[in-house]
């Protein structure tokens, strides 16, 4: 059995036209060890689904749906049981390294924090398992002491330390939000090996949020692609990146920028994706997509689309599926 | 901690109303102190041979109608205004932080209740209340630290409440709360952490305002009582003699509006020196 299921997860948040579906029957599912990537743009609903994950969604908002960890639903909990599976069982580590970490604490105090909530460990070993941890992440304690105040490392060791206090309990899930985004290239590339090597070290199960489709092919096997809310297409990183399917799939890979062919002789134009993101209020009856497509059709404005599965390991929400032709 | 204070004191010292306040504050609080071991004369010591004498080399203060030495008053008095002033901030800052904290971290209708009854203390005049208090339950120093630390109550509330939503909205708490940390453990580790700067500021005005409100309700007989000497009640006891010997008022008054003074500067002080945005040298 999987370790974490989501079904048919719907978030409604309040917004100023009045509450809003934000997440609308998102399914995955997610084993031991698993790497699962969610990918789309800003605004579709990657953040809030990690936040639905971890119960941490604003009190004024309703979520529907399961979210079945180890064969207990997240959602039917109380909230004391809720925060002994937050950080306990599944950690999170988050997009800004520099905002994340208390300003006022030492980094060994915030690493030793859920230590010292979730496992009854003598002082002693809670301090041994905090240098443990730094070793691991790769913060030697003499170099980097634990009294350090988080103003005094860099963007990319902050969020060593952030990765850390999300392992310092041994979650069987681990959700990383952008764990790249704020950082720089060359330090982008350091902390995804470290995650991936935590992760397969431990048998740990990834969930990694990313915009970034280079992010997700480096780290995950199997990918969810979203667009407003909805997932457009999902099944394993190698099928859905060489044989994508959803015309929105399609517009996010022709978006990435080649730097080597611009200075080719006949050189094409950057491709982007027409239009805009329809607003939260104003999404359409069919695909939310529909307006953005070129193959478009009657039924698509009409009806939402329903999954098609194409493989085992691979389904897309829509109507006409791209073909080969269509890729040219 | 010391290494902290090192560096609030190594900024502090650029900043002039920091040193300027921080000395009067320093002086005020070695002068209390002081009472407890030396004062000149025995103030309850009445000697009405020698009443109502100008400063002259044997009291340098002179000595009012009842012949008790002015300077030694004014000493004795310091210890008195610092204990009511401590206590009732120590009531503020035990009741009302905690009830901020929980306003802020609970929203809805408890933080309405909390809010709406500090809204309800304000109302009142302070002092006007603290004489009513007074009045209810008798005069009396131990009485006059409870009306004056009452009122302190919804003051600290609401500058707990206030600083820490808006730390709640930032993003280390959710970080915080994805560790599996509740409320109550946010509230005490994370927020309080970083609203203390805050809190101490506040701490110093209120300070410098509980001096005046227990020189108030002395000077109204209804605090610090007999023979304790207070700076309130011995400008009440000057007024009588505002003719004969104006010194006497002058006297506790300059040192109430001095003292005032210099703590209201060095919490204005400490304010730039713990805010590092506004930390620059005035």
């Amino acid at each position: 059995m999987a370790l974490l299921q989501v079904q048919d997860l719907c978030v409604t948040l309040n917004t100023t036209h009045g509450p809003q579906e934000v997440i609308s029957h998102i399914n995955f599912s997610i084993n031991a060890g698993e790497k699962l990537g969610i990918v789309g743009e800003s605004g579709c609903g990657k953040s809030i689904t990690a936040l639905a994950l971890m119960a941490l969604l604003p009190p004024d908002s309703k979520t529907h749906g399961k979210i079945i960890l180890a064969g207990q639903d997240i959602l039917t909990l109380n909230s004391s049981k809720i925060c002994s599976i937050r950080g306990n069982r599944i950690g999170m580590i988050f997009q800004e390294p520099m905002t994340a970490l208390n300003p006022v604490k030492q980094i060994g105090a915030q690493i030793s924090e859920s230590i010292r909530l979730h496992l009854k460990l003598t002082r002693k070993q809670t301090l041994e398992r905090v240098i443990e941890l730094m070793d691991k992440v790769g913060l030697c304690v003499t170099r980097f002491p634990l009294n350090l105040y988080p103003h005094q490392l860099s963007g990319g060791q902050r969020q060593r330390v952030m990765i850390a206090m999300a392992i310092a309990c041994n979650p069987e899930i681990l959700i990383a939000d952008e764990p790249t985004t704020a950082l720089d290239v060359t330090v982008q590339e350091q902390i995804l090996d470290l995650i991936l090597g935590l992760t397969d070290s431990s048998g740990m199960a990834l969930i990694m949020i990313s915009h970034d489709l280079g992010v997700i092919a480096q780290t995950t096997q199997n990918v969810m692609v979203m667009y407003t809310g909805n997932s457009v297409e999902m099944g394993s990183t190698v099928d859905v990146f060489q044989n994508m399917l959803h015309p929105y799939t399609y517009g996010l890979f022709s978006a990435i920028p080649n730097v080597g062919s611009s200075l080719l002789p006949g050189r094409k134009r950057l491709c982007s994706i027409p239009g805009q993101v329809p607003e939260l209020h104003l999404r359409p009856r069919g695909c939310n997509f529909a307006g953005r497509c070129s193959s478009a059709s009657t039924i698509c404005k009409e009806k939402e689309p329903m999954a098609t599965r194409v493989s085992d390991h691979h389904q897309v929400w829509c109507y006409h599926p791209l073909t080969c032709e269509d890729k040219k | 901690m010391f290494r902290k204070l090192a560096e609030v004191l190594r900024h502090g010292l650029k900043n002039r109303s920091f040193v300027f306040g921080g000395a009067i504050s320093l002086l005020f609080f070695m002068v209390a102190f002081l009472s407890y071991f030396w004062t000149p004369y025995p103030v309850e010591d009445i000697n009405i041979a020698s009443k109502l004498l100008t400063p002259n080399s044997q009291y340098l203060l002179g000595t009012d109608h009842f012949g008790r030495d002015i300077l030694s008053m004014l000493i004795k008095g310091a210890r008195n205004s610092v204990i009511v002033a401590f206590v009732a901030i120590g009531i503020g800052i035990g009741c009302g932080v905690p009830l901020g904290l929980t306003a802020a971290a609970k929203k809805g209708w408890i933080d309405e209740l909390i809010m709406r009854f500090n809204d309800f203390t304000f109302a009142f005049p302070s002092l006007i209340s603290a004489i009513m208090i007074t009045a209810i339950l008798g005069p009396g120093s131990v009485n006059s630290i409870i009306a004056i630390g009452i009122f302190n109550v919804p003051v600290f509330a609401r500058v707990a409440r206030g600083a820490s939503l808006s730390i709640w909205k930032r993003e280390f708490i959710l970080a915080a709360r994805s560790a599996g940390k509740g409320k109550f453990r946010i509230s005490v580790e994370h927020i309080l952490p970083n609203i203390a700067s805050m809190l101490i500021v506040q701490a110093t005005i209120q300070f410098a305002l509980g001096i005046l409100a227990e020189a108030g309700l002395s000077y109204l007989g209804l605090g610090t009582q007999p023979p304790m000497p207070s700076w309130g009640k011995m400008l009440n006891e000057a007024q009588t003699f505002m003719h004969l010997a104006p010194q006497l008022a002058i006297y506790p008054g300059a040192a109430i509006a001095f003292t005032v003074m210099g703590l209201n500067l060095f919490g204005d002080g400490l304010r730039d020196v713990l805010d590092p945005k506004l930390r620059r040298s005035r």
